[in-house]
């Protein structure tokens, strides 16, 4: 029985802390299974198929195999995550006991592969499951005969779940190092085009040579221990802080955290500059493609970060800016071809944005949240099919779009290859971005956070709710409408079949994966989503299973994002840190991983 | 953030694009065409002729769209672009089987060995076809593409890898709008360096109208597209003779190609009196028609047209199929064809699914009897001249499976003859459905 | 801190003062029914369609807005006890058509589907319903017990989260291609209904809805589960005081929802033969659409709202849209039926038949 005694200021109370409870094997029985059932699915989808014809480093490590066992992984690290610490007991400390319960779900989660190699051996169900093709059974199995595969799969998977389990015992710093260097190694050998194409660009083919098997081949064993140690060095050097850089960053007064922001904005900037005439013309295109996204992703981030409106047709807007842009400005516009420059034409552009952001907005100004998600929904597809229609073909060309949009000029110079594009979007990239803070700390801004948080207060302490609505998706029409415009002047046609639902819904996981109403968070998620499908091929594939997975992953344990502004972090999770402020006031320090603050008193 | 700091952002941004636009060498028009060494280069421009208007292709001098060159030891790439995917995939596999066998049986073209570089998916669309042909000529070895499939996603593919220099030559591309009318107008989205072994649907839509007016004796028909280049050229090759001929179209109308309820276009058909509806659209929106047809008051004993994008595997063994009428490319009958499907069975254990394999065989074939007639060896390395190449591929004439291929001066290189076919069982293959001809028409049947 | 503050109920505007926004929803009101009856007039004066034909668009618009209804019933049972969309619950349909499309497929290869269509059509229709009801259960289970007490936003995305991964996990498992239903010959053909023939797939699609409809709404009327599924409904909390289990409630609300689109996957498969795995994205939307034009948390609501919603589809373009001429209109049929859901929201967002939620939780 614990004693406590009356709590004050003065005197911290203490009280006699009980042990922490064990891992629940129970908890990581399900986890295994629930793992199994991933790890199936992983597989009967042709994940690992596809996969495996990657080579990560050659010649051991194909990627099909990795990602299922990597999964394994993952389950036995949940399994054996020591349990937080509540109110009244001592800390865990991970022990054997959490390699077993990892191991034990790794085992049920191959246990559950088994019988798939096993059900695979004995009856044919591609007429079902079309993956299951005796390849992807010699794959599972190694190629052994059935009895001796399914052992082998437990146990690999029981030993790749007790190493899962395994990195919870790792002191802090180990962990620290050792986790990004396994990390950077997957990513040189993922990126292999990428990072041939850097070497070549800074005329050091030598290091490419070095690490890879060829330009765009796989790791060499030597290269992947080599780039391990060269990582794992630098994190363990630079792993003895205690803080974090985001926390370190906030610590600095005014005038010296002005200061490296602004450094550290000018570093960007000039590697910014660089990387296209480095990368050459795909990965220009592809960061091309990553940047308007990203300017859709900051407008959407007006609608929906700020002013809480869930717009899920947001493609009308981009739709609307190409086509605006097309029209007036290929020759090849059906109906009148002003043939303007992009430059000139880009204010009525706007104009268009505008007013089709005005149509939309003006019915839902009454709705409530979830409607609205539908209805924008229903604006959205309401305009690609009418762009795609027979009817408005005289306008908009119909399912064969239009073609021939002539490229970029500014003045006297002739914007012709995705290296080129890549300035001006940037430019509107940044465009957006000061748009977004200025936005951010102005009346509009506060208008549209009040109106999110309650509509009917705001509306009680004066905000005009139909201007704040109206406003809000003028501004995120402009936005997209400007992503439109340079999207259909890169690529040099526009298609209807570019302006699907899917389109919305990526621009959505941006801000939602990345971190809802902060723009350095927004930025990483395009990176992320972007980038990374298009330069993996076997990704693009499974592109949108990705991130569906991604979102209700995100939703159920980060909502707020990546690199979320804090507010929203706080916002987020007002629960546990209401509850931490309550435990505060008895002097224990909580051990959750919420943004923590100074509790009112 | 502060606002000081914001400008401050905007400032270096802008100074930055300023910077670009004056220091880069990449940035500044350039009027050249192609220019590139072996291995690739970074900075690889692209001749910026994407204008449509015949002039200015027509008067490239010769050696103006640069040259390939090819080390002792590096194979020639070549590239497919075809519909791979999706509902229409059997009308791409089938030539991307066609081309793997004609790079299998010619091994090799002076000395080096040909690589199919890229297998891309055009989609069936023009988004397909744009970001397909951009990944392609990426590459600056990439000597031909053989595709699309599709001509939907033709007319991007062949702007984008005309402009860079390369060829792209189709084996099932048939719409009009491609090429020519045939009656010598050159047409809106014809590109120099784009050809083709698949006949122009403007003999394809007369064959049909021929069939219609004179066998079946119909005179009211409705026609169906789905705004795809290739339906709207079919319905449009078609409606014109009809007309000609006596006939009536009592309806023109269209569908989205994803659309999968039919009974408002179907009613619509009824109500004018329609006894033949023509629908030659692409599955699956073709699936919908025969399907729908027979509920639809009035269209009991409705006759059904569809065309060769829907000769498929998938298609004719459709219980909803039986009875219909195809247009279709000629099956050719000679030995060498019995040959190549032979070989193809042997290969991928099924005959051909679709049918246009022979066209891509014939397409890749040509690509390589014009590469080794024209192509030089300096020192070690063999180069390609790009415009000459063109202009080898516009006047040789060529013997292959389909017939004798020699392309006019707008890309048409077939010898062109349609079979009219029908589907007289329920799930019937393909190869029974292509061997059902009722009567074949040739150009001059026809009058073209 | 005295005396409770009453709140009221209504937003602080009263309905009487006229702003610019009520000018212009009314103004949107007058052109709407403009152009509405206009086109009508044009094309009934014409005199393209015989009266049969129209008769015949009626019949197909009422099967398919009877499958509409089936999948309303899910969103408006979901949005009655937690008061969000379930994004995914098209998809829970599309799973369901496609187990039936795979019992089907199997059956049809043995005799027991010439012998005895009845019984093979009850087998398909039960291994949709369990499908479906399974899926449905497990999505509330994973992904949106946790999320209870979130911020409304958050189980909005995770359900879109859920659809697309459920889209594209059906697609990798069972390949993207179309999926053709096999026949039922006694289901070809028609019936000879009051003097006129209609087609004998879409009487069952009809029939079928209103027997399962008139269960349903017996189940929630008259039992104890239905008792405690409304009682939640009404107020969650007050519910939980009562000794009623608030989860298993929630559970059964979405297993019955399950059920129900699963039944509508099975019908699918008689109306529209062909399914592939992005087939439950536009019927979950008009789905949704149906139950709010009925009157979210109404059942008898979601049947109206469907079955009003399919005619419309089904009618609209060939009478309103042909009368002004426009070229292949048949394209335009989902724009008419998202405007219908745009119409409805603006001026009747309470539905047909009204809500039957109870009133804001504050």
């Amino acid at each position: 029985m614990a004693q406590v005694t009356a709590p004050s200021p003065a005197r911290p109370v203490e009280v006699e802390l009980r042990p922490a409870p064990p891992v629940d094997l129970g908890r990581a029985a399900r986890l295994g299974l629930i793992g199994g059932v991933a790890m199936v699915l992983v597989a009967a989808t042709g994940i690992v198929g596809t996969f495996q014809t990657r080579l990560l480093i050659d010649p051991i490590l194909p990627l099909g195999l990795l990602f299922l066992y990597l999964l394994a992984f993952a389950f036995g690290w949940m399994a054996g995550k020591p349990p937080a610490a509540l109110e009244g007991f001592a800390p865990a400390r991970a022990n054997s006991r959490n390699l077993v319960a990892g191991a034990l779900a790794g085992a049920l989660g191959g246990l559950c592969v088994g019988v798939l190699a096993a059900l695979m051996s004995t009856f044919d169900l591609r007429g079902v499951f079309v993956q299951l093709s005796p390849q992807l059974l010699e794959i599972l199995t190694f190629g052994l005969p059935l009895g001796a595969a399914i052992i082998a799969i437990v146990a690999i998977s029981a030993v790749a779940g007790a190493i899962g389990a395994g990195v919870h015992l790792l002191p802090v710093r180990l962990k620290r190092s050792l986790l990004p260097a396994l990390v950077w190694v997957m990513m040189f050998a993922l990126f292999t085009d990428l990072v041939g194409q850097l070497f070549a660009g800074l005329s050091a083919e030598f290091l490419t040579d070095f690490l890879f098997t060829g330009r765009g081949g796989a790791l060499t064993i030597v290269g992947a221990i080599t780039v391990f140690i060269v990582v794992f060095v630098a994190y363990w050097l630079l792993g003895g802080r205690e803080t974090t850089l985001r926390e370190r960053i906030e610590a600095m007064p005014r005038g010296q955290r002005t200061r490296f922001s602004l450094i550290a904005a000018a570093v960007i900037l000039i590697i910014l500059w660089f990387v296209p005439k480095v990368m050459g013309p795909f990965v220009s295109q592809v960061l091309d493609t990553a940047g308007i996204y990203l300017l859709m992703a900051l407008g959407l981030n007006i609608v929906v970060g700020y002013a809480g409106m869930l717009d899920l047709g947001y493609v009308a807007f981009f739709a609307v800016g190409a086509y605006t842009g097309a029209i007036l400005t290929s020759p090849q516009s059906p109906a009148f071809t002003p043939q303007l420059l992009l430059i000139v034409a880009i204010p009525f552009v706007m104009i268009a944005a505008a007013l089709a952001g005005l149509m939309v907005a003006t019915p839902v100004i009454r709705m409530r949240g979830d409607y609205l998600a539908i209805v924008t929904l229903g604006f959205g597809e309401i305009a690609r099919i009418l762009f795609n229609s027979e009817w408005l073909a005289p306008i908009f060309g119909g399912a064969q779009g239009i073609t021939n949009i002539p490229d970029l000029q500014i003045g006297p110079l002739q914007l012709s290859t995705p290296q080129d594009y890549f300035y001006p979007i940037f430019l509107f990239v940044l465009i957006a971005a000061y748009v977004t803070f200025a936005l951010q700390n102005s009346r509009w801004g506060r208008a549209w956070m009040a109106m999110r948080e309650d509509e009917s207060v705001a509306e009680a302490m004066g905000v005009n709710v139909v201007t704040a609505k109206l406003s809000a998706f003028v501004v995120g029409a402009v936005l997209a409408s400007f992503g439109g415009a340079l999207f259909g002047a890169q690529i040099g046609s526009v298609f209807p079949h570019s302006f699907d639902i899917v389109v919305s819904v990526t621009v959505l996981v941006i801000i939602i994966v990345g971190g809802m109403g902060s723009v350095p968070g927004v930025a990483l998620g395009a990176l992320v989503l972007i980038v990374l499908p298009n330069l993996l091929r076997e990704f693009s594939q499974y592109q949108f299973l990705f991130y569906g997975v991604l979102l209700i992953v995100m939703m159920l344990t980060k909502p707020e994002g990546f690199i979320p502004s804090k507010r929203r972090a706080q916002e987020l999770h007002a629960d546990e840190l209401s509850q931490d402020a309550w435990l505060d006031i008895y002097g224990d320090k909580p051990t959750t991983d919420a943004t923590t603050t100074e509790p009112p008193r | 953030m502060t606002k000081r700091r914001i400008h401050m952002l905007a400032v270096l941004g802008a100074l930055a694009l300023i910077l670009a636009a004056c220091g880069g060498g990449t940035s500044a028009t350039t009027a050249d065409g192609v220019t590139t060494t072996v291995g690739g280069d970074v900075t690889t421009t692209l001749a910026d002729t994407s204008t449509t208007m015949a002039d200015t292709s027509t008067t490239m001098a010769a050696g103006e769209l640069g040259v390939i060159e090819i080390a002792a030891g590096d194979p020639i790439k070549i590239a497919s672009l075809q519909a791979i995917s999706g509902d229409v995939a059997s009308l791409g596999l089938d030539q991307v089987r066609g081309i793997e066998i004609a790079i299998a049986n010619k091994g090799e073209i002076a000395g080096h060995s040909i690589e199919l570089a890229f297998n891309e998916d055009d989609l069936c669309n023009s988004e397909g076809g744009q970001t397909g042909a951009t990944r392609i000529i990426a590459d600056p070895q990439v000597v031909a593409v053989i595709g699309t499939s599709c001509s939907g996603a033709g007319v991007p593919a062949s702007n984008v890898i005309t402009s860079a220099g390369r060829i792209l030559i189709s084996g099932s591309n048939t719409s009009p709008v491609l090429t020519s009318d045939l009656a010598g107008n050159e047409s809106a989205e014809h590109h120099d360096g784009y050809y083709r072994t698949a006949h122009n649907d403007a003999i394809q839509g007369a064959a049909a109208a021929k069939f219609v007016f004179e066998e079946l004796g119909l005179t009211q028909v409705a026609t169906i597209n789905d705004g795809d280049p290739y339906t709207q050229g079919l319905t449009s090759a078609f409606e014109g003779p009809f007309e000609e001929l006596g006939g009536t179209i009592v309806l023109s109308t269209a569908v989205t190609a994803d659309q999968t309820d039919m009974t408002t276009p179907l009613t619509e058909a009824s109500a004018a009196g329609a006894e033949l509806i023509f629908f030659p659209i692409f599955q699956p929106a073709g699936d919908f028609i025969p399907e729908q047809a027979p509920s639809i008051a009035g269209l009991e004993d409705v006759v059904l047209m569809g065309a060769d994008g829907l000769l498929s595997d998938t298609y004719v063994t459709l219980p909803q199929s039986e009875g219909m009428y195809f247009s279709g490319p000629t099956t050719p009958t000679t030995p060498a064809y019995e040959d190549f499907v032979t070989q193809y069975e042997e290969e991928y254990g099924e005959p051909p699914i679709q049918s246009f394999h022979a066209h891509a065989f014939d397409a890749a074939n040509m690509v390589f009897t014009a590469i080794e007639t024209i192509a030089q060896m300096s020192g070690d390395t063999l180069v390609i001249d790009l415009q000459a190449l063109r202009d080898e591929l516009g006047s040789m004439t060529y013997e292959g499976l389909t017939g004798t291929l020699s392309c006019d001066e707008f890309g048409d290189c077939a010898a062109p003859s349609i079979n009219i076919m029908q589907n007289t069982e329920a799930e019937a293959d393909i190869e029974a459905v292509r061997g059902n001809v009722l009567v074949t028409y040739t150009r001059e049947d026809l009058g073209l | 801190m005295s005396e409770a503050i009453s709140v009221p109920a209504r937003p602080i505007r009263s309905a009487s003062r006229v702003t610019p926004v009520t000018i212009f929803l009314w103004g949107l009101r007058i052109a709407a029914l403009a152009v509405i009856l206009y086109g009508s007039y044009q094309s009934i004066s014409s005199g393209r369609l015989s009266g049969a034909q129209w008769r015949d668009l009626l019949i197909f618009g009422a099967s398919t807005g009877s499958v509409f209804a089936l999948i309303a019933l899910g969103y408006t049972m979901v949005y009655g006890v937690l008061r969000f969309i379930n994004f995914a619950h098209g998809e829970v349909f599309m799973v369901g058509a496609m187990m039936a499309f795979y019992v089907a497929n199997g059956l049809a290869a043995t005799s027991l589907w010439i012998a005895s269509p009845f019984v093979s059509l009850l087998i398909v229709f039960v291994a949709a319903m369990t499908t479906s009801a399974s899926l449905a259960v497990l999505l509330e289970r994973i992904a949106y017990r946790p999320l209870r007490n979130a911020p409304r936003l958050i189980p909005l995305i995770t359900s879109i989260g859920a659809s697309f991964t459920i889209q594209y996990l059906v697609s990798g498992l069972v390949g993207p291609s179309t999926k053709d239903f096999p026949r039922m010959e006694p289901l070809r053909g028609t019936i000879n209904v009051a003097g006129s023939l209609i087609p004998t797939s879409r009487v069952v699609v009809i029939v079928v809805t209103v027997i399962v409809m008139i269960a349903l709404y017996l189940f929630v009327e008259r039992t104890r589960t239905g008792k405690s599924m409304r009682a939640v409904s009404e107020d969650q909390e007050t519910a939980a005081l009562m000794g009623i289990d608030v989860n298993r409630t929630i559970v059964t609300v979405f297993a019955v929802g399950g059920a129900m689109a699963g039944v509508a996957g099975a019908l699918w498969g008689l109306v529209f033969p062909s399914l592939n795995y992005f087939s439950g994205f536009l019927p979950g939307i008009k789905a949704f659409t149906a139950a709010v034009l009925g009157g979210i948390g109404n059942i008898l609501g979601a049947m109206l709202g469907g079955v009003s919603l399919g005619v419309v589809e089904s009618v609209g373009p060939s009478l309103v849209l042909a009368g002004y001429d426009i070229p292949a209109f048949s394209q335009l049929k989902d724009v008419v039926a998202y405007a219908a859901l745009v119409m409805v929201l603006i001026f009747r967002p309470t539905g047909i038949l009204g809500e039957r939620l109870s009133r804001d939780r504050t």
